[in-house]
């Protein structure tokens, strides 16, 4: 078994409402010093068998097809097991 | 003339999809998202709603429902097909259009009488309006605002293909896009709902109903030509 993490960001140029309605709350709460905040997506995949490079090369193909939209969204895969 | 409204799991704006279409002289057909055929439709509507809950993205699961490969392969052959709302976010999805649709600006639900301008009255779902017409349409939508890169945009505005915008600027659109289509204008997708706006007892007047008697016409002169 092999956990495999996917991260999807909205791209920078992308205004992210959400990321800003958190950052507006949280002075609020009395946390100050936050400039930016972004919010994005984790997935965690465990794949069958090893992590090996042609079933990551899928994980990219997934993240490509279905859990990013690359039209607004950049993603990243890593394996942390 | 036969329509087919495509319902997936989620989808609210199907039934008054199928009046509209009944209203603009055409026989509406209810296809299903499990469908693999589109039961010989001259058109399809993909209508509004939250499809399988806006789930990952809106429009991102129904995407990839068996009907919308037939649709996507239809629809590159010249079917005429209109998204309007979930159903613009889910051609964005296929691809079929450019660009996206993200939460509102303002972060908050909109649902208001809108003015949208038609910009380009040569599409398949426009021809039953004049360039320049402004027209009242319904508008309802958490993520209604359109973003595509600098380059899309100003290939869009070079080619003709922005089809309606928004007089004002409800949910921080870029450019005031309301709606796009395709290249070839057949496949058209619109945030506000024309299908709201066919009758006077119910909604803002009759505006909307000129986008489903468009595709009349354009099929019917279409079958005439064959």
């Amino acid at each position: 078994m092999a956990r495999v993490v996917v991260d999807v960001m909205p791209k920078p140029e992308i205004l992210d409402p959400q990321g800003k309605a958190v950052q507006g709350a949280l002075p609020r709460l009395g946390f100050e010093g936050v400039s930016e905040v972004r919010q994005g997506k984790r997935f965690e995949l465990e794949l069958e068998g090893e992590a090996t490079e042609e079933r990551l090369a899928q994980v990219h193909e997934m993240a490509a097809t279905l859990l990013s939209n690359p039209v607004i969204e950049d993603y990243a895969v890593r394996v942390v097991s | 003339m036969k329509i087919g409204v495509v319902t997936f799991p989620g989808s609210l704006d199907d039934v008054d999809a199928q009046r509209a279409v009944r209203l603009a002289g055409a026989e509406p057909v209810a296809l299903w998202h499990g469908d693999h055929d589109l039961k010989e439709v001259d058109a399809v509507v993909l209508p509004g709603g939250f499809s399988y809950g806006d789930y990952l993205r809106c429009g991102a699961i129904a995407r990839f429902a068996p009907v919308m490969t037939e649709v996507v392969t239809a629809a590159k052959g010249g079917l005429p097909v209109l998204g309007i709302c979930n159903g613009f976010q889910i051609l964005c999805e296929s691809h079929l259009l450019p660009g996206a649709l993200i939460r509102n600006d303002h972060r908050k639900f909109a649902c208001l009488d809108q003015v949208v301008r038609i910009e380009n009255n040569s599409t398949s779902w426009t021809t039953s309006y004049t360039t320049g017409q402004e027209v009242t349409l319904v508008l309802k939508n958490g993520e209604g605002s359109f973003v595509a890169d600098q380059h899309t945009l100003d290939l869009l505005e070079g080619e003709g293909r922005v089809v309606a915008r928004y007089v004002g600027n409800p949910n921080g659109s870029q450019r005031a896009i309301a709606g796009v289509t395709n290249e070839a204008g057949n496949v058209v997708g619109l945030m506000p709902h024309p299908e709201h706006a066919v009758e006077d007892l119910c909604g803002p007047g009759t505006d909307g109903l000129g986008f489903f008697t468009s595709v009349v016409t354009t099929m019917v002169g279409a079958l005439q030509r064959a």
